[in-house]
Formats: C-alpha cells, sequence, structure tokens
C-alpha cells in the first residue's frame, strides 16, 4: 500500500523541459497543446482525450455549482507525531508541500449543491505528499462525512492519491478504518456516498473509503488499484499486461460503476445525487 | 534456523545440554562448570533479550516455531471446527476460519495463516491472502451476528497479495469491505495482532472493540523492507524503517492504535509456544469479560469510538 509515487516527479503538467512553459507535450499522444487550449479543455488532451491531473480548486470549480462551495477543509493541520525523518525530516516535508499548494494537508473540501442537490464535497490534493492520507486528511474526511449526515447532505469524494501516508505509519494506516466507519453515519441517514477516482487511486484509500461508494465512478485511463505496478512486477517478477489496473480493466472486471470522461462528470454526478437523494425527488418530492 | 542476535545464546544452551548429557552418561560430576555457564547464559540472556531493537522484534514476530492462528485455535479453543470457501469463487488457504469455544462460549474466529515449512507456506500463499481469503472472514462475521458469537480474528500477515490474481479480483475492495463488515459488528469484536501486522490485510480484520498485541508483534502501513526500498531505494536499511515506522508493541501502545500488550517469554514466543499461548488466552478471557456487559448498540459505538479518535493532528 505503499506511496511508491510519494516522491517520484510529477508526470503531467508544468511541461517538459524542452518545451516553454505555454505549451505542454501529452504524454499519450505527444501533441503539442497551448496550455490556455488544455486548461480551457479541463486539462483533457484535445486530440486524443487524455486525461492530465487537476488541482483540487478547479476540480471543486468543475463539480460544485456555481458560488456554493464554502470551504471546510484547513482548520485541521498535520502534526509530526512520530518524529519520522527519512532522507529528510517529515516536518519540513510537510512545510514544503505546504508551499506549494497553499493547504496545511492533501485534501480540500467543504459544502456546496451539486445539480441543486445538497452535499459534501471533497478533493484530495495530489501534489501535497502524493495526496496520500494521514490523520489529518482522515478526521477532514470523517468530519465532512459526519457533517453530511447531521445536515442531510449527500457526501462525495474525489481520489488522488498514493494511499495511506507512510511518514505518519500506524495513524495513517488506522484512518483507513476511521473513513470507513464514517460512511455509516451516511447510511444510518439514508444519505448517498459517491466516489470518483481520478488517476491515481491505490493503496489504503482505495482499500477504505474509496472503494465503498454507492456509486463508484472513475476518469478515463486512471491507474486505480491496492498495490502498486511496481510492487506487483517485482512480486512476481513479469511484465504486467497492458492497460491493467487502469480504469476500463476494473470496469470491466466488475469493480466500478462507470468510466465517465471528465466533460461529462458534472451531469452524471448531479443526475446520480438527483436519483439517491431525498431532495432529489427520490420520493417524488 | 536461528536468527542471528538468538545464536550466542542458543550455543551456550547447547554446550550445557551436552554438560549435562556427559555427567550423566559418565557419571562424573560437573556441577560447578554447568552452573558457571548457566549464569553465563542467564546474563547473556538478560543483555540480549532486555534490549531488543525494532528489527530484532520484527525478525522474532517471523521466527519459525512462533505460535501460528492454527496453533492457537487447536490449543487455547475448544471444539475448534474449520470452516472453508467464500461462496463465490475459492477457499483461500492463507486465511483459516470456523467457530469453536472459548472460555465455555461459542465464538467465531478468522485469521492469517502461514504456513510452518517451505511447502506449506507456499500452500498457505506465506500467509498473503486474495480476496476470497476476506470474504471467508466476513462469512464468519455474518456468523457471529446472527448467532451473537464474540468475534477474534488472530492477525499474522506481511500484507495482502500484491499479485495480478489478487488486483483483477478486487483485493482493495474486499479489504474495504472487510473493515466495514467487522465495524458494524453487533457482537463483542477482539482482534489480535499474532505476529506480523501488514497494513491493510492486517487492517481488513482488525476493528476490534478491544485491540490486542504480542509483546514481539509490530503492526504498521508498510513493512520495514518496502518502506526501506521506497525512502532509501534500499530494501537492507529495513532496521532504520522499522525505528522510524515505531512498528513495536509498546510504540502502538503509546500511540493508542493497540490495547494491550500480550506478554512473551524471554527471547520470544517461539522459545515457549505453550506458556505464550497461556498468556493469550488469559488476555482474551478478561477482554472478553470486560466487553460482555454491552449491549448490541454500545459495542458498536464503543468501536466507532475507538477508530474514530484515531490520528495525530493540531485542530488549532
Amino acid at each position: 500500500m505503499a506511496l511508491n509515487r510519494l516522491f517520484r516527479r510529477r508526470r503531467t503538467s508544468g511541461g517538459g523541459r524542452d518545451v516553454p512553459d505555454l505549451w505542454l507535450k501529452c504524454p499519450a499522444c505527444e501533441a503539442q497543446i497551448y496550455k490556455k487550449d488544455l486548461e480551457a479543455n479541463l486539462m483533457v488532451c484535445p486530440e486524443c482525450g487524455y486525461h492530465f491531473r487537476m488541482s483540487a480548486e478547479n476540480r471543486v470549480r468543475l463539480l460544485a455549482d456555481e458560488n456554493s462551495f464554502a470551504q471546510t477543509s484547513g482548520a485541521v493541520r498535520p502534526v509530526d507525531a512520530l518524529h519520522f525523518s527519512d532522507t529528510a525530516p517529515y516536518q519540513e516535508r510537510l512545510e514544503r508541500y505546504q508551499q506549494k499548494t497553499g493547504k496545511s494537508d492533501a485534501i480540500y473540501g467543504g459544502s456546496c449543491t451539486i445539480g441543486g442537490v445538497p452535499a459534501m464535497l471533497f478533493v484530495m490534493d495530489y501534489d501535497f505528499a502524493g495526496g496520500s492520507m494521514g490523520s489529518v486528511v482522515g478526521e477532514e474526511l470523517t468530519r465532512g462525512a459526519e457533517q453530511a449526515a447531521s445536515e442531510g447532505r449527500a457526501f462525495v469524494t474525489v481520489s488522488s492519491s498514493g494511499g495511506a501516508r507512510m511518514q505518519e505509519a500506524a495513524l495513517s494506516l488506522m484512518q483507513m478504518a476511521k473513513t470507513t466507519m464514517a460512511l455509516d453515519r451516511l447510511w444510518e441517514k439514508r444519505l448517498p456516498y459517491v466516489s470518483i477516482m481520478a488517476d491515481p487511486t491505490t493503496g489504503g484509500v482505495t482499500a477504505s473509503f474509496a472503494a465503498l461508494g454507492d456509486v463508484v465512478l472513475a476518469e478515463p485511463g486512471a491507474l486505480i488499484g491496492f498495490a502498486g505496478p511496481r510492487v506487483i512486477k517485482q512480486t512476481i517478477r513479469q511484465d504486467l499486461p497492458e492497460g491493467f489496473q487502469r480504469s476500463e480493466f476494473l470496469l470491466q472486471k466488475g469493480m466500478l460503476d462507470q468510466v465517465v470522461k471528465r466533460q461529462d462528470l458534472k451531469e452524471t454526478l448531479a443526475r446520480i445525487l438527483r436519483l439517491l437523494h431525498p431532495e432529489g425527488g427520490r420520493d417524488g418530492a | 534456523m536461528a536468527l542471528e542476535f538468538e545464536q550466542p545464546i542458543l550455543e551456550l544452551e547447547a554446550r550445557i545440554r551436552e554438560l549435562n548429557e556427559y555427567a550423566e552418561e559418565k557419571g562424573v560430576d560437573l556441577g560447578d562448570e554447568i552452573e558457571l555457564l548457566q549464569r553465563k547464559l542467564d546474563s547473556l540472556q538478560k543483555e540480549v533479550f532486555s534490549g531488543l531493537s525494532r528489527w530484532q522484534r520484527v525478525q522474532l514476530a517471523r521466527a519459525p516455531g512462533r505460535p501460528t492462528t492454527l496453533d492457537v485455535l487447536q490449543t487455547i479453543f475448544e471444539d475448534f471446527t474449520e470452516l472453508h470457501g467464500d461462496r463465490a469463487f475459492a477457499d483461500d488457504p492463507a486465511i483459516v476460519a470456523g467457530i469453536a469455544r472459548f472460555a465455555g462460549r461459542s465464538v467465531a474466529v478468522a485469521g492469517h495463516q502461514k504456513g510452518k515449512t517451505t511447502k506449506d507456506n507456499i500452500h498457505r500463499n506465506f500467509g498473503m491472502p486474495h480476496p476470497e481469503g476476506y470474504r471467508k472472514a466476513m462469512r464468519m462475521m455474518d456468523l457471529a451476528d446472527r448467532f451473537s458469537m464474540p468475534f477474534i480474528s488472530l492477525i499474522d500477515t506481511p500484507g495482502a497479495y500484491p499479485g495480478i490474481s489478487a488486483e483483477e479480483r478486487g483485493q482493495a475492495w474486499v479489504i474495504a469491505q472487510s473493515i466495514q463488515r467487522m465495524g458494524r459488528l453487533r457482537v463483542p469484536a477482539i482482534a489480535v495482532i499474532l505476529g506480523e501486522g501488514g497494513s491493510g490485510g492486517a487492517l481488513a480484520i482488525g476493528v476490534g472493540n478491544r485491540v490486542l498485541i504480542m509483546e514481539n508483534a509490530w503492526y504498521s502501513v508498510i513493512s520495514p523492507e518496502s518502506c526501506a526500498a521506497i525512502l532509501w531505494h534500499d530494501a537492507s536499511q529495513a532496521e532504520r524503517a522499522a525505528d522510524a515506522l515505531r512498528l513495536t508493541a509498546r510504540d502502538l501502545k503509546e500511540l493508542g492504535v493497540v490495547d494491550e500488550i500480550v506478554k512473551e517469554p524471554a527471547g520470544g514466543a517461539h522459545r515457549d509456544p505453550q506458556a505464550s499461548m497461556r498468556e493469550l488466552s488469559k488476555t482474551i478471557s478478561a477482554t472478553l469479560e470486560e466487553l460482555s456487559g454491552m449491549n448490541p448498540d454500545e459495542l458498536l459505538q464503543d468501536r466507532y469510538r475507538r477508530f474514530r479518535g484515531m490520528g495525530a493532528f493540531d485542530s488549532g
């Protein structure tokens, strides 16, 4: 469940070394894309449909109804309870990620409406420690689910995470149980939970709340799984089949409800929430 | 196969045994020599076993001869009746499950099973379950609820199996479901970390009202070897990783992740499996007693509270 991608350089956005910042090269079709065009197209390659990673803020802009979002995340701040240090102290890493992302930890969320349905929306930020789940991410999600339950809101998560955060060790592991159990608050109130898996969703995030949506959606081509591809390769000492652990593969294996293009994500999500949420007309209201 | 740091102790023990045998055979009195060696052994044991590093404890958690789930089920439980299969795909030998009697009452049980020999270990997949193993465990949780029996899990896995077969059958999904199912139990749930508590594959059956841990077991988000491979790109840095992860019983008690440490004989459970299992039996007994006063709703709330409080952060 390792965070094996945590310290690797982001593979997309920001541009390759050989092209100026205004232009990006699509890693799938190698087309040169004007950055503004890419942003206007929701960070999806206009040539081949490759889905680049998207910032958490843009993700919220994409999914929440206009002017409806009120941030609740950010009040909880990470601490280095284990005094963890590898090639750099965890505390230093945290400060660096905080500077880079302007967030206290790897999650951004709050209340909003989605297609008119009241919801709590939480998006993981891959730019912060690989979107890994430590104590803060676990607490924010738990508070979010509890608030959704007490205010009658739907719960929506967008995952983009390497899994549980290694630097908080057993405390990170416990967040898997904590977030999973928090979902039952929604269950008791018959409130829907929709989990959206973006690239990548692996390890302890997949193996806890993200897998447990009443409906589970994924973006095209997202890497989704329990163990990372590198770990699997080391275990079996074979090359992995093409498309293995990608959204389309998991849909075929029965693990996802739908693979949804980013352009259609808002509309699909809103339709599902209206069908399942009591205020969306489920009871003929 | 002895652990490196036990070697001098084992050698000294063998020497004392030889001398005893020789003295008996030849009818000579070697009492003084033997006593001297015995004293040397005692102080050597004290020195080695009292200052065990985290990494040495990880090795003890994996030591051959350490009680496995089946040893525990066949020793401190009565009438253990193994139940097989997940009713969907297959029976997973990496998890054993069933019903049994503990201290006079019926219980449902599930635990990771490692092998004792290489052949057995291959059959058991080194205690690394596939999705069908967790589905079998969830069947036991269903049985526990249906017949109002406590559910007891025994954890001993390096991790859930990271392979193609497991991934394509939904390893992540089934671990999440198992965590959720165990969290919903309306009966007392006790999780015991016997040896290795490797990540989500361990937590899947670790959602107890109380979590017990053997003195030399470890439990963390990742194994020290894999952690070292990621952080230092060098699996041989596992000793450093073990320290960084703070994965021992005592560490976890301090972090609030476990509730009770079950004492092991000096030098580890494998040096006296019977004594260590007797100790475990006492602790499970006391824990069941403690939980017996709670009704189903209270048990559910107790478990939610336990895990709701996990984590360290600053809420400003």
